[in-house]
């Protein structure tokens, strides 16, 4: 196992395995486990095999087109909520941004995708090279501009976004939109979108859903392994103090720009299998796109800031909170002692206090105040201090 | 010219030393009218260069269009100003950058709306009493949520106010949530029309109430007993709760008056877009941030020169720019264009005191 994880991070070129000899950095840490080994611990190797085989088997338990959509889509946040984890949580750089890579991705999927009829692999490489670009670009702000001054930004992004794919009518379609339903889903023998695998067939959202969470593997492993080494290591200094890792020898301006970079890559990946999902693109307003990067930050928050399983854990949660208010809006619809009307109802727009939308988005905000207030290591944190409970248990016995 | 900017430069910075410096005894060292000069000498210069700009860009007879303009301008970047006037005061009080003033904007407006055309009070009462509410609930959430950011990092308060906007936002939306509300103020029918510039009453509404806002604050912040504490606590927390400033107080005052000036920016907006009211209005807020950043974060002063640089910016962009290329509705971004290269130029905005880091 380890000599895969290896062979794969020298592959991608992740950690500092690319440039030092082999067992350099075997340096043990604390708890015995080299900081770089790939899945150390046998907890940690039962449960990633535990969720694989929960996620490989889940289209069949699930059994629903509808929650196999709302399954792809949280595997696309939880894709792209790693990226910004490694951009905000890794690095320190508060982005509002987030949306717009996303966007920026659906489209470049669109356009070469479905409009120039590019293979999956082609198209979802370009999602995340227009990414990239476009982070490259916007990461340089980063060292001249700082904290709050960086999220206003951030916020341009959004609105420059916007317009550009409003008005860019040749690509984007502006108003009226652009389908995305042709764009080729297959590598090679497989294809996702009419997947056959052990004699069973599997429909479009089923291929999607294993598509997305590949994706999530992928990432997960390319981030993980980039914090645990050097680089990420050097990342954390820049957000700890960014002047203090200067002087240190750590080049904040490359490391800002490779952390926008990646995650903006991540995001725009992520953004294009959100769009091949949705089957059709139309262009968002800032105040949307400014929800959508918020819904980012609330995941990354209540699943716990720079940890990698807190994204995908925040990811699924928070995409999948709306959907049960809209699913089972007949829970919320009790009726408001002051007001004399239910709380949540989708039937007309005097009934109920709030729609499901409005209901869910409230909820956001709710959960990112209550988290950041009482919580602020999320979920994550709950999941530390259970383990240090564990973990004081087995001692006093 | 260069030249001339730099020693502007070095002199509005000059006192922003001697005021900080120890040495100076705790003595406000900074003229007045030398402020308002800096201020209001960028903001002209700005007019000047967009004048130059526009003569060339339009042949000959666009002195009207151009005067024109620039009042809308001027009363739309007002507006601005109040906005980010509203920002600077929590940002200085509490070192909080406040993303919920847009949701101020919106529930201020909203009251507003409930008391004046729903209620049917006088005018004038409707918008104090909506002032006064929102103040209210300003410092209540500053107390019950804002207080409890104070210790946490700067990323920890930025997301709350986040959250807030969201919660404002919701609870307004749904509260409010019939289309085609009207909140038709009494002050925008009349017009005067000197030399062939068309003056809506309103304009000199929207910029009269903005500065005359902006001086009595300017007074209170010179000449009042809670004004000069709250500039003690922007000025160091610690310093001047030992000093028996009630600094508290000075948190919770901040907040109720970016909600006081963002329920004015509201109902003056909605009067200038004919008094349609949707929920789109809090939008604004997110286009007055260029001109809070622009003007720097921490300094009042700029945050007016901002506003109105910005506010120009966007009008004479919607009444000259026509090239096909840019797109339609291109001004909604001219605010965060024209912010961009000047913060690369200058990181802490034009005003703003520069950050001196120490590691």
């Amino acid at each position: 196992m380890e000599a895969i994880g290896r062979f794969w991070m020298r592959r991608l070129g992740v950690g500092s395995h690319a440039k030092l000899p082999r067992g350099q950095d075997e340096t043990p840490s604390p708890q015995g486990t080299s900081p770089t080994r790939f899945l150390p611990g046998w907890d940690a190797r039962v449960a990633v095999s535990a969720i694989v085989v929960l996620l490989a088997l889940l289209p069949v338990l699930l059994d629903s087109p509808f929650w196999m959509n709302v399954m792809v889509t949280a595997g696309a946040y939880a894709a792209a909520a790693i990226g910004l984890n490694i951009l905000t949580g890794y690095t320190g750089q508060v982005s509002l941004g987030h949306a717009a890579f996303l966007t920026i991705g659906g489209y470049a999927a669109g356009y070469f995708g479905a409009s120039q009829g590019w293979p999956l692999v082609l198209w979802l490489g370009m999602a995340a090279v227009c990414g990239a670009i476009v982070g490259g670009v916007v990461g340089p702000f980063a060292l001249r501009v700082k904290g709050d001054y960086l999220v206003v930004v951030s916020l341009a992004l959004l609105f420059v976004t916007s317009h550009v794919v409003k008005n860019w009518k040749s690509v984007t379609g502006g108003h009226d939109g652009l389908s995305i339903s042709k764009a080729p889903l297959a590598i090679g023998p497989i294809d996702f979108g009419d997947l056959r695998l052990f004699g069973m067939e599997f429909s479009r959202e089923e291929g999607l859903f294993y598509l997305a969470w590949l994706l999530v593997g992928i990432f997960a492993v390319i981030a993980r392994n980039i914090m645990r080494s050097r680089p990420g290591r050097a990342l954390q200094a820049v957000r700890d103090r960014d002047t203090a890792a200067e002087v240190l020898g750590v080049s904040s301006a490359r490391y800002k720009i490779a952390a926008f970079v990646l995650s903006s890559a991540m995001a725009a990946t992520a953004g294009g299998v959100i769009a091949v999902a949705q089957r059709f693109l139309t262009p968002n307003e800032p105040l949307a796109e400014l929800f959508i990067s918020i819904q980012f930050v609330a995941i990354i928050v209540v699943g716990g800031v720079a940890t990698i399983y807190g994204s995908v854990v925040g990811a699924v949660l928070l995409v999948a909170l709306p959907e049960v208010i809209k699913e089972y809006t007949h829970w919320f619809d009790f009726q408001v002692p002051f007001f004399g009307r239910p709380l949540v109802s989708s039937s007309g727009l005097d009934q109920g206090l709030f729609t499901p939308g409005s209901f869910s988005n409230l909820l956001f905000g709710l959960l990112l105040v209550g988290f950041l207030l009482l919580w602020p290591r999320g979920i994550a944190g709950w999941m530390q201090s259970l383990r240090a409970l564990l973990r004081q248990m087995s001692l006093s016995r | 010219m260069r030249d001339f900017f730099e020693s502007l430069q070095q002199k509005a910075l000059g006192w922003k030393t001697s005021r900080r410096d120890a040495s100076s005894q705790g003595q406000d060292t900074r003229p007045l009218l030398h402020d308002t000069l800096v201020y209001a000498l960028w903001t002209i210069g700005t007019l000047v260069a967009v004048l130059l700009i526009a003569s060339m860009a339009d042949g000959g007879d666009g002195r009207e269009k151009f005067l024109q303009l620039l009042v809308g301008g001027i009363a739309l970047g007002s507006i601005y100003a109040l906005l980010s006037f509203g920002f600077v005061i929590v940002y200085k009080a509490t070192g909080v950058f406040n993303l919920a003033q847009g949701g101020f904007v919106l529930l201020g407006t909203y009251l507003a709306y409930q008391f004046y055309t729903d209620w049917g009070w006088m005018f004038e009462l409707a918008l104090a009493a909506a002032v006064i509410a929102m103040a209210a609930i300003g410092a209540g959430i500053e107390r019950a949520v804002m207080r409890k950011t104070l210790t946490k990092p700067t990323f920890t308060a930025i997301m709350v106010t986040l959250a807030i906007l969201i919660v404002i936002e919701q609870v307004t939306r749904s509260i409010w949530n019939s289309p085609g509300l009207v909140l038709a103020a009494p002050w925008g029918t009349g017009r005067i029309q000197p030399g062939g510039v068309t003056i809506r009453f309103l304009d000199f509404w929207t910029v009269g109430f903005t500065f005359g806002l902006l001086g009595a604050f300017f007074l209170f912040f010179r000449y009042t007993r809670i004004g000069l504490g709250m500039r003690a606590t922007a000025f160091d927390r610690e310093v001047a709760s030992a000093q028996g400033v009630r600094v508290g107080l000075s948190f919770a005052l901040s907040w109720a008056i970016a909600a006081a000036v963002a329920t004015v920016a509201g109902v003056l907006l909605t009067s200038r877009s004919g008094g349609a009211l949707t929920p789109a209005i809090g939008f604004v807020a997110l286009r007055a941030f260029p001109a809070m950043i622009l003007g720097g974060l921490d300094s009042a002063g700029g945050a007016v020169a901002g506003g109105v640089i910005i506010g120009v910016a966007e009008v004479m962009v919607q009444g000259y720019v026509d090239v096909d290329w840019l797109g339609e509705s291109f001004e909604t971004v001219v605010p965060y264009l024209v912010m961009l290269p000047i913060l690369l130029w200058r990181p802490s905005g034009l005003f703003g005191t520069r950050a001196v880091e120490r590691v």
